[in-house]
This record gives C-alpha cells, structure tokens and sequence, in this order.
C-alpha cells in the first residue's frame, strides 16, 4: 500500500464502523433480549442495550419446553439433510457431465441450469402446492424433500461446474490411457479431487434449506410438521401477546448451527459465495 | 487499456458468477471424444433433468395455464383467456398498487446495497490488516437465514418498545417515535432497509473480488500522471468495475423482486397493502384466498423481470467469454 499513512488508516477503520455495527447489531439484540426477564423487556427502563437487572435463561427453558421447537428442529434437520443428500448426488454427476463430457447438447443443458438457477421459489410456489397436492404429500416432510432440490440442484451443479473445471485433466487423461474408462476415471480421479468442492456445495445446500421460507411456509400446514423457521414465526406469536424473549431465543439456537459452521468455515464461505450466492 | 473484463472473479473462487464460463463451448480438448462419452453424459444428467423437468419446467406450465383460469381452491376452473391479467392491470387497485410497491422495493434496495456495498468494498480493499475478520464479521448477515434474523428486526421496529427509536431519540435526532410498521411511508422504508442489511454483504464482496483484480500498476501510473484519488475512482476503478456491477445489479433485481420473507414477517404487505410485493399478495390471494387462477397471473409478473435479466446476464458470461 501506498503512503498509509496514520490519517487514511482512521478514515479506513472509521469508515468502516458504522457498517459494522449495522451488519451486526440485530444479532447482538437478539442475544439481549432473549437473555432478560419479561419486566425488562416491557418495562419502561433507562437504557435497553444492555441486561441490567440479571441474565436469565428462562426464555430458552419455554422455548425448549412449553413449544414444538425441538420436534421443529428435528423435521428442519431430516428435510435439509435429505434434500441436501439428494441434491449433491444429483448435481455432482450432473455437473461433472457438463464440465468435462462433450456431447451433444451441452451447451442447451449449461443455459438449462444456468437459467434455472436465476427461477426464484416465489415463481412457482403456487403450481408446486397444487403438484405436492396431488401427489398426496402435502403436510408432510416429503412435500419439502421434494420440492427443496428445485432449488438445491441448480445452485449446486452451477458451483460444482466451476469446481471440476479447476481440475487439471492431465490427471483424468492419464488414468484413461492406463486403461480405464471414464465411469471409473471420474470415481476414482475425479471425484476425490473435488472432495472440497462437493463439501462446500453440501454446505450451501444445507444453509439454504435450513433458512428457506416460501416453501416451507405454503406447502405445510399443521404445527407438528413445520420447519423451525416457520415454528418460530408463526406459533410462537399468539393474538397480540409478544414472546420477543423466547421468540429470539429460538431464533438464536436456530442460527447458532449455521454460525458454527460458518466460523469453521469461514473462508469457504466467502469464496463460493461469489460463485452464486445463497438465493435472497 | 488492457481489457480485463474476463477477470473479475475472486481468485480461489471455485467459479465466481461473473467469470463462470459454463456457457461457453467446451473447450477442444486434447482426446477425441471417445465412444461411450455421450451415452455417460445422458446418463449423468437423467436425474438433474428429470428433476428440472418435472418440478421446475412441468409446474411452470401448469401455471401458465392456471392463470388463464379462473380456477380456485376445490373448484375446477374454466378457460378465462387472458382476463386475470387484463383485470389485474386495469381493474385492480390493490395490485396496481404492488406493482408501483415493487418497482419502490427494487429501485430503493438495489440502488442502496450498490452504494453502500461499494463503499464497504472499497474500505475492505484499502485495508492493510484484519481485513478477513472485517471480512468475516460483515458477512454475518448474509450468512444467517433471514426467516431467522428478519425476526430480530421485526422486534426493533416494534410500535411499542424499538430499539431504533429509543436510539434515534436519545441521540435527539428525532423526537417522536418513528411508527416504522404501521405508516405506509416507513413501512416501505423499514423493509428496505431489512433488504439492504441482509444484501449488503453480497454486493460488498463481489465488488471486493472486482477490485482486487484491477492491477495495481494503474493506479500507480495514473497517480505519476498526477491524478488524485477521486479521479482515480471515476476513471479507473468505476470503469473496470463495471462488468461487476452490471452483473450483481442484474442478479439482485431477480431476487429483489421475488422477495418474499421480508415482507411477509415485517408487515403482510400493509399498511393499506402499501408493502405487498408479487409474491406476498399471490400468496394472499391464492393460498389464503384460493383464488389460484388469479394468483397465478400475479406471480407470473415476475416472469418478464426474470427473462430480461436472464437474456443480459447470458449475454454478459458469453460476453466475458469473448473476451478472454
């Protein structure tokens, strides 16, 4: 860098605060509220930033308690994982297909993903509850495990595509001329290659399915089945009666297994993001 | 000026949307393709495109022609033409009405995440350490689902208790509460700004892989030539950042418009319907209505938004493909 000097370095850091502490504040409130008493929630008190009339965790008691939300965190864990699974099954082979085979009709099936992967759920939300209807699976799980890969499958191929394409085919070409054909080349050469790629891709998936809303919203209905997401906004709120304590409580534990993986992860994160992006 | 068009990705990005290159034909290859290699790839891709094709091609259709119905919830529908449609644009006040909410929602959030997540890039790329926990702390938003963190915003826009109020009026910067939720104004302005929260990190760091591919040799030439660091930004920065831009915009379009989420846990689209978007109102009017046929003609509005971002973005990736 160029002349950094201590006046431009402020400026930087300066700078930079307020959006920190925009991107960060609604977590840190989050975590206060769901650590106060009810009275300090409600009550008219001097400053509300900060806990000052003792932590209490009775808000997670209720919530793991007098709610649904461990079964909810349950039916989130079994949709997301298997439509993740699903998913990443179909879209490696798929991928590897469109990055290293050449045959007819590659490039219509590439735009196919590509335009896919820019089909927002909200397009087709209400066909899909008809679809899931007929099939008899609404209110259940499957309608999700279906239904989630729509939008899992193309994110993940366009990814993994990029993914494959950084692998040298020397390697691959390699294995062929010793004999093997290209079933076993891409099992044995490819694919533990693009172990990394796959993970990162499983990652994503999972992140997606675990926050996704339209779906989850419209196509279940009954409160055992809900997703954790969808639980915690729309059971916990009753009349006019605010659980803001539990509530953010609830959707701190939800978070926390996607903000453990994130801080693992971190910088997986950061570079697949630019590789498409997590639907907003 | 070299042309660099082509590479505005993040380095160690498995495949940065700008750079992706999947639309370009295969590259020649060394080998001939060898007997068998077509069969393989049909068989690799049956099931994305059997999937594609039954949950994304088929129920897609059949909305097309539920919205030319006037089909509900437990009734067969009849064959109606285009009426929903005609209806809706010239009849129906309340869509009228989100159609004008939406254009608001993605001209307002868009142009914002542009601005402010050039300017969050722009102070990332001049910094000379921490810049991943910078990095890392900034993206935390994105990163967590916003079925979940909307919820914690929903809490500071409360009427009675909002954080952001009892901030704004300690800091005398107002001095009445702000009724985020229940006026039409700052209902608009407060999912809005959910929208930029939650988008902003994306915008930052896309733009942040843009400018770490501009070569430094540029500016270095350009401040010899005595130019200072405003005209660098316009003359430099913007300019190569442009393809960048170009595509983030695009895609962010899409997924404002089809926002769906936000809306729904902030206000369900009031006050007066003042904040219902495409998918919020076609959600209200088919899935609690049951008025599918008409819902369906809702939500297809979003379909000409999607075609003409599409068709730009393609042109864009092939554009990019040229280039290199």
């Amino acid at each position: 860098m160029r002349r950094a000097g201590a006046g431009r370095r402020w400026l930087i850091y300066g700078g930079f605060l307020p959006f920190l502490v925009f991107a960060l504040f609604p977590f840190y409130w989050m975590a206060v509220t769901s650590l106060k008493s009810n009275l300090e929630i409600y009550g008219a008190q001097q400053i509300p930033l900060l806990v000052r009339q003792g932590m209490t965790l009775d808000h997670f008691r209720y919530v793991l308690r007098e709610t649904l939300f461990a079964r909810w965190m349950l039916n989130s864990l079994i949709v997301s994982g298997s439509s993740t699974l699903i998913s990443a099954c179909v879209s490696t082979l798929a991928a590897y297909a469109l990055a290293r085979l050449r045959f007819r009709g590659s490039q219509f099936f590439g735009m196919a993903v590509f335009i896919t992967y820019l089909v927002p759920p909200t397009l087709l939300f209400l066909p899909l509850s008809r679809l899931v209807a007929s099939l008899g699976v609404s209110d259940t799980p499957w309608a999700l495990i279906l239904t989630y890969p729509t939008f899992l499958v193309p994110f993940c191929t366009w990814l993994l595509m990029g993914y494959f394409r950084t692998i040298p085919r020397e390697m691959e070409e390699s294995a062929l001329v010793d004999g093997a054909n290209r079933m076993q080349a891409m099992v044995r050469i490819v694919l533990p290659l693009a172990a990394p790629g796959v993970l990162t891709a499983i990652m994503f998936a999972f992140t997606i399915s675990w926050g996704h809303f339209i779906y989850a919203l419209a196509f279940v209905s009954s409160n055992p089945q809900k997703m954790v997401n969808i639980g915690l906004a729309t059971e916990l709120i009753r009349g006019d009666v605010f659980y803001w304590g539990s509530l953010m409580a609830g959707a701190l534990l939800t978070s926390l297994p996607i903000i453990l993986v994130y801080g693992f992860f971190a910088k997986r994160f950061v570079s697949g993001l630019t590789a498409g992006a997590v639907k907003a | 000026m070299p042309k660099i068009e082509a590479d505005v990705t993040i380095p160690e990005s498995p495949g940065g949307i700008a750079a992706e290159t999947s639309l370009r034909a295969p590259r020649i290859s060394p080998w001939k393709p060898r007997a068998g290699e077509e069969r393989l790839a049909y068989v690799l891709l049956a099931p994305a495109v059997l999937l594609l094709a039954s949950l994304i091609a088929y129920p897609f259709l059949t909305s097309l022609y539920m919205s030319l119905t006037d089909r509900r919830i437990a009734m067969p529908g009849r064959f109606v033409g285009l009426r929903n449609f005609s209806e809706l644009l010239l009849e129906d006040e309340i869509f009228q009405q989100t159609l004008w909410n939406s254009g608001l929602y993605v001209v307002g959030a868009v142009g914002l995440k542009t601005v402010t997540g050039l300017a969050a890039a722009l102070l990332l790329h001049g910094m000379t350490r921490g810049r991943p926990v910078f990095q890392a702390l900034l993206m935390l938003p994105w990163v967590v689902p916003a079925s979940l963190s909307v919820l914690a915003w929903w809490w500071m826009f409360d009427p009675m208790s909002s954080v952001i109020n009892w901030v704004l009026v300690n800091l005398g910067i107002i001095s009445r509460p702000i009724r985020w939720l229940s006026d039409p104004f700052w209902a608009r302005s407060a999912i809005v700004i959910t929208n930029v929260w939650r988008g902003l990190p994306f915008f930052a760091l896309c733009f942040l892989a843009g400018l770490v591919s501009i070569p430094r040799e540029l500016y270095e030439a350009a401040e010899s030539d005595g130019a200072g660091p405003m005209a660098s930004f316009w003359h430099i920065t913007l300019p190569l950042l442009r393809p960048m831009l170009g595509i983030v915009i695009l895609y962010s379009v899409v997924m404002t418009i089809a926002d769906f989420e936000i809306v729904f846990l902030l206000t369900r689209g009031g006050p007066r319907n003042s904040t219902h978007l495409l998918g919020t109102l076609a959600y209200h009017v088919g899935l609690s209505g049951g008025r599918l046929g008409e819902a369906a003609a809702i939500s297809l509005f979003i379909f000409p938004v999607l075609a003409v971002v599409a068709y730009f973005m393609l042109r864009a990736v092939r554009h990019g493909a040229e280039v290199s």
